[in-house]
């Protein structure tokens, strides 16, 4: 999204372009320019070897060392090796499955449910900045502290919820301990700590919404949910869509959650995403080649989604 | 922006709907509904970890879980600070934080003036360049990048263990040049001519004109520098090994194995009290500079 705006910017910068303040410069004009340029790089000097050091060198070395392997010190070329190795681990498929489900998940609830609180907030003429100062609060917890709170309310023997469920006469769960909820209960956990910037962004492109398309929709006789259908929704589209994306391109990152609630593999390898394999294969099997190849599939992956939504964006404009 | 309520910020109920006896009944009674349910939702949890860490052991895993603690244990938060090192290690992650955002101000501040204001040859190119990075998944790079860090290329230094295997990654952020950038090009162009005419340098200019202009994004920029650091997990768990130099995030789960339950939140409370404090002191800035500036999740 980022890269669409971009172009734009260039070009405006570029049209702004001062003729130099000429006239007394004329005649050491190289020299000057030579200074200038010379100037300027060094205001550049740090952060192109940072973004060199930790940025572009490692996306080159990424694909190289797909098609690496170290074997006793020596690295040596080995073709398509790592990438088949990857995929036919026998939990490779295991792994996108999760994945794909905690997207999917995350999108079902975490996507919905701070548009929809979002909404709601922004009707209410009352308590409105104690509201959003409580959807925020959980982004301000250290992740650590969040995820373990969870984790011990999700106990199924002693945690909180199991209690609540309990005495609402409810059946109760296994949560993170069985294969069948472990996933959901990591996307609950998640949403609950991350949804507050999502609900404050819907809430501000909310605001924006002219007053005068909903009094033309009262005038029409429309109703609340068409109101929300054919007003808010493609008022807010850009912004949603945008979300969207992000929140799919994150959400197949998924590692954290994931590791701290689970320890990674969870209950018959039900939460291994394929970043956390990709962590397995580095850290505890030292294969940084077959990593490297996993993470290549990622990429594609990743890469291939964000291409859909350019194309999809660009023709529904 | 709640307070005021004229046709431009009229939404989705139409204030006349509202003024109706019955459309009144049921405002009254969404809204109790929505304030009860969401202080239990984001309040409970938190008042639930802060008297976790007041039960004693077999109260803090008991069947039915008990809503205030019986016998108070004030020492499990002594236990949790002294045992958990808990003040290293918000020292450690305060550290990590401040100074990620130092060399971002500056790193980032410098090359986005370049960018914008210097216009170098190649400048376009480099932005190009950075921007590109905004492309490519995070996670994807964790491997190269960590091999990288345990062997620099050129200078063959091992950062693992110190604070720079932090601190530098943070300042390759191409979020970060393309907000300052694009603040910077709204800067007018007669402002910096009539610095040049005065004879000012460039670095004078950024100093004395263009700094001052940017405090909106610069206060952006450094609440995303301190809050991505303060949440970042995985990096942090594979750059810095020793208990000692860990940050919270990871400095807690690596303690909490043989803790506790109850001084385990306990700590977990302690560690969440200094952003939840700045941030109830400073939520106005906060929470408009996190909407204003821009719509990263």
């Amino acid at each position: 999204m980022a890269a669409t705006t971009v172009p734009e910017n260039t070009t405006q910068g570029h049209a702004r372009r001062p003729t130099r303040p000429a006239g007394r410069t004329a005649g050491t004009g190289t020299r000057r320019k030579v200074k200038n340029n010379l100037q300027a790089h060094g205001f550049l000097i740090g952060a192109v070897l940072c973004f060199l050091m930790f940025s572009w060198y490692p996306m080159v070395r990424e694909f190289i060392m797909s098609f690496q392997q170290k074997k006793r010190g020596v690295t040596s070329w080995v073709g398509f090796k790592n990438l088949d190795r990857v995929y036919h681990d026998p939990y490779f498929w295991t792994a996108w499955k999760n994945t794909a489900q905690f997207t999917l998940y995350a999108l079902v609830i975490g996507f919905a449910v701070p548009f929809v609180v979002a909404i709601v907030l922004n009707e209410l003429r009352h308590a409105q900045a104690y509201l959003r100062v409580l959807v925020y609060l959980p982004v301000m917890l250290p992740p650590v502290a969040g995820v373990l709170l969870f984790k011990y309310f999700y106990n199924p023997d002693y945690g909180l919820f199991n209690h609540v469920l309990k005495s609402l006469h409810l059946p109760t769960s296994q949560w993170l301990d069985s294969s069948h909820t472990a996933m959901i209960s990591v996307v609950i956990a998640a949403t609950w700590m991350n949804m507050g910037s999502a609900t404050l962004i819907y809430l501000a492109a909310l605001q924006n919404i002219p007053g005068e398309l909903y009094e033309a929709a009262d005038l029409d006789g429309a109703g609340l949910w068409s109101k929300i259908w054919h007003v808010t929704i493609p008022q807010t589209r850009l912004v949603l869509s945008m979300m969207l994306l992000l929140q799919i391109v994150a959400t197949m990152q998924e590692f954290t959650n994931v590791y701290l609630l689970t320890g990674g593999n969870g209950p018959q390898n039900s939460t291994m995403t394929v970043v956390y394999m990709v962590y397995q294969y580095a850290f505890s099997y030292n294969n940084f080649g077959s990593a490297a190849a996993l993470g290549l599939f990622l990429l594609l992956v990743l890469a291939a989604f964000s291409g859909v939504y350019a194309r999809l964006s660009r023709n529904s404009d | 922006m709640a307070a005021s309520f004229t046709s431009q910020n009229r939404t989705l109920i139409s204030p006349a709907a509202l003024s109706r006896p019955r459309g009144r009944l049921v405002y009254r009674i969404v809204l109790t509904v929505v304030i009860v349910v969401f202080t239990l939702v984001f309040l409970g949890p938190l008042y639930w970890m802060a008297t976790g860490g007041f039960k004693s052991a077999q109260e803090v895993v008991a069947n039915p879980p008990t809503f205030f603690p019986h016998h108070p244990k004030p020492g499990n938060y002594h236990t949790a600070w002294s045992q958990l090192q808990i003040a290293r290690l918000l020292f450690n992650t305060l550290y990590y934080a401040f100074g990620a955002l130092a060399f971002q101000l500056v790193f980032d501040v410098a090359a986005a003036y370049a960018i914008s204001k210097l216009r170098p040859v190649l400048g376009k190119l480099i932005l190009g360049a950075m921007l590109a990075t905004l492309m490519i998944p995070a996670t994807v790079l964790i491997v190269p990048q960590y091999m990288t860090v345990l062997d620099l290329p050129v200078l063959h230094v091992n950062l693992i263990g110190t604070p720079w295997a932090i601190w530098l990654p943070t300042v390759a952020n191409g979020f970060n040049i393309f907000l300052l950038k694009r603040f910077f090009d709204s800067i007018p162009e007669d402002l910096m001519h009539a610095a040049a005419i005065d004879g000012a340098s460039p670095l004078r200019t950024l100093w004395s004109i263009v700094l001052p202009m940017s405090r909106p994004i610069l206060g952006v920029v450094s609440i995303f520098a301190v809050v991505n650091v303060w949440k970042d997990f995985l990096w942090p768990m594979l750059v810095e090994p020793d208990p000692k130099k860990q940050p919270i995030n990871i400095g807690i789960r690596s303690l909490s194995q043989g803790v506790p339950e109850n001084v385990l939140i306990a700590a977990l409370a302690i560690s969440a009290l200094p952003t939840l404090l700045i941030f109830l002191l400073f939520q106005r800035n906060i929470m408009s500079g996190l909407t204003a500036g821009s719509l990263k999740g």
